[in-house]
């Protein structure tokens, strides 16, 4: 499973120890930034990746291939569970028949053999494809973490349009190497349109 | 960047219209096909449409009603000929349905980008059809309130479905379908949902496209297994659209019935699925592009492009054609002879030649680059093959089964007001659908259109 990435979604505990110069605020995620391009996003992405954060995601409002890469998340599992899911539909949808039409149930049709296994291939392979696409769909929910009605980046100002035409980075407060003035210092540098604290 | 990835605005492959109209933004894009479903006054002509589906969707809850409640004599269904038009409908029905899948998923992997602003569309049309031909087995099972005997449960009775039979093969790739159609749908809808969502001013509707969305953000992360996903299901759909429609011709094919028992009725259904396919999206899409002002998503381009793919798979069902009469007269079998004749003269002749009229010649047209831009006698050609169509199931299914292989078994076949009424109460069921899904949700993929706007691109 994506274990880096189950980590790196985990909101910051309320008053993390980098935090101490702001105590009285409300906890932080983390720093947004909003760009007004793809290119100025993807751009900063690299350039914040390459600074050693690592807790840091960008936000689109189409995917881009490009901005993935740029925050070093390059593998997903999903794959191996699409064909994990396909392979247990497959046998079950095989043995299923094997063991209705072999061992509890057998009828002699036109004097074929029980275990007549070209008869049994068009179930079987609808079984593989239902099965791996439930597993696609159920998968990709899952290792999204979806549905999560409430998440904190929707606190930032102007995320409406991350469904629109504007593109977000976040830099998120449980990245080690997170220190509040210089993150906000470091994304104003990168052509940044706003750049937002954003809370809890 | 490779070619496949640039965005489709000129080239000499495309030298007839743009993908989709320059001028377009991001905003743009988004306000303009999210303000169809969220600001746009409901049009008096939308109530007109949809009151008239309605009442025909009421037509088909009043047939299987007397359906039910008298039985399938209701029908013009006897012996020979058992299977009338109502499983002539459930396979035109499901071979409509085809040609959304092929627009969302083989042209997806094919890398044709111009699928993007009509396969939201196409998709809702195949979950719409293949949700009426789902009806016509269940229905035509005579005891349709037992129709769960179908799926293999352990049971009091102690007795399991025969998984040697095409039937049983049908009811697995038939609700497959529908639900991975139903799952690639959904998946597609879920960044739009978001979109709504936050461009949706009234609360209920904030909380509705809420829900649906199910806290979609566009994290670059999500959308990395997204894509992931949406690729891995394409790649599923395709064999599984191929597949169905090879499982509903083995309906047939498996049997031993003059005319039914060949090897070419696989890739010929499923040419034939396309070809009717394409001919329902662009009667639905030619209107409707026209009366939401639609022709800057869904140009020119795509009406050449539908047409092209008409016109060829229009020759292979008329390859099909010819090779059924060819094997007909090769086999050398006398039942078989007979059959060909019989279809060419006998009592259902007419449907023969008319269905020859339908789909062999009309779509002869659309080799002329001046009627495939002409969208009125597009619009008629459409019409025709998907008539077509219907008269090609009506030859196979009738004309083989009423006179085989005893004359004294033979007899003819006459479809009753409840059959009529069946069919056209579908067509109302789907329109009913079809006007909800047009009013409700976005008809054209607005993130994936952003995509191919040339302001997606990344500059090094």
């Amino acid at each position: 499973m994506d274990r880096e990435d189950v980590k790196l979604e985990q909101p910051l505990a309320a008053g993390g120890p980098t935090l101490a110069h702001r105590r009285h605020a409300p906890p932080l995620y983390g720093v947004m930034a909003e760009f007004e391009n793809p290119t100025d996003l993807v751009a900063a992405a690299r350039r914040v990746y390459s600074l050693g954060y690592r807790r840091i995601n960008g936000y689109s409002p189409y995917p881009i291939e490009e901005l993935s890469e740029a925050i070093g998340f390059t593998h997903t599992s999903l794959p191996l569970i699409v064909f994990i899911g396909g392979v247990i539909g497959g046998l079950s949808g095989f043995f299923m028949q094997y063991w209705i039409e072999v061992i509890n149930y057998p009828l002699n049709v036109g004097g074929k053999p029980f275990n007549s296994w070209p008869a049994f291939i068009p179930i079987t392979f609808e079984m593989t494809v239902l099965f791996a696409a439930f597993s696609a769909v159920l998968g990709m929910l899952v290792l999204n973490k979806l549905p999560q009605p409430y998440h904190p980046v929707f606190n930032a100002p102007n995320f409406a349009l991350a469904t629109r035409d504007r593109f977000f980075l976040a830099i998120e407060a449980n990245d080690p190497k997170f220190n509040h003035a210089e993150v906000v210092e470091l994304l104003k540098s990168l052509d940044a349109l706003e750049v937002n604290d954003v809370e809890v | 960047m490779d070619e496949a990835q640039k965005p489709y605005t000129e080239g000499p492959m495309h030298s007839t219209a743009p993908v989709i109209d320059p001028g377009l933004t991001f905003a743009s894009v988004t306000d303009k096909i999210s303000s169809i479903v969220l600001k746009r006054k409901t049009s008096l002509a939308w109530f007109f449409g949809f009151a008239i589906s309605f009442a025909l969707f009421q037509l088909m809850m009043l047939a299987i009603t007397n359906l039910l409640f008298v039985g399938i004599g209701v029908w013009g269904v006897n012996v020979p000929v058992a299977w009338g038009i109502d499983i002539l409908n459930f396979v035109w029905w499901i071979g409509i349905g085809h040609a959304g899948t092929l627009i969302s998923a083989i042209l997806l992997l094919l890398r044709q980008r111009w699928r993007t602003s009509i396969n939201r569309f196409a998709e809702a049309m195949t979950l719409f059809a293949v949700a009426q031909a789902g009806m016509y087995p269940i229905f035509h099972l005579g005891r349709p309130w037992l129709m769960y005997w179908l799926f293999p449960y352990p049971n009091t009775m102690g007795i399991w479905p025969q998984f040697r039979s095409p039937l049983m093969w049908d009811v697995f790739a038939v609700s497959t379908y529908a639900t991975v159609s139903a799952m690639f749908w959904f998946v597609g809808l879920i960044p739009d949902f978001a979109t709504l969502r936050d461009r949706a001013r009234s609360k209920p509707f904030q909380i509705l496209y809420g829900m649906l969305a199910m806290g979609w953000r566009g994290s670059a992360r999500h959308w990395h297994r997204y894509e992931m996903a949406y690729l891995l299901l394409a790649g599923l759909a395709t064999p599984l659209v191929l597949s169905v429609h090879t499982i509903v011709s083995f309906d047939f094919a498996v049997g031993i019935i003059p005319g039914w028992h060949a090897t070419i009725f696989p890739p010929y259904f499923v040419a034939g699925a396309i070809y009717a396919g394409f001919a329902m999206v662009l009667l639905l899409t030619i209107p409707l592009r026209r009366f939401y002002g639609l022709e800057g998503f869904i140009t020119m381009r795509h009406m050449h492009n539908m047409a092209k793919v008409m016109l060829a798979t229009g020759l292979i069902v008329g390859y099909g054609y010819m090779m059924e009469a060819f094997f007909g007269w090769y086999s050398g079998n006398k039942y078989e002879r007979f059959m060909i004749w019989n279809r060419m003269h006998g009592p259902y002749s007419l449907y023969y030649w008319a269905l020859i009229l339908c789909n062999i010649i009309t779509p002869q047209f659309l080799w002329s680059k001046k009627i495939r831009s002409n969208l009125l006698a597009l619009w008629i050609i459409s019409f025709i093959v998907s008539i077509g169509m219907w008269l090609e199931r009506f030859v196979i299914v009738v004309t083989s089964l009423h006179r085989d292989y005893l004359p004294s078994s033979w007899g003819m076949y006459q479809p009753t007001v409840w059959d009529w009424s069946m069919f056209i109460g579908t067509i109302g069921f789907f329109f009913t659908l079809l006007f909800l899904f047009i009013r409700f949700l976005p008809m054209i993929s607005i993130f994936e259109m952003r995509t191919i706007l040339p302001e997606a691109e990344v500059e090094e």
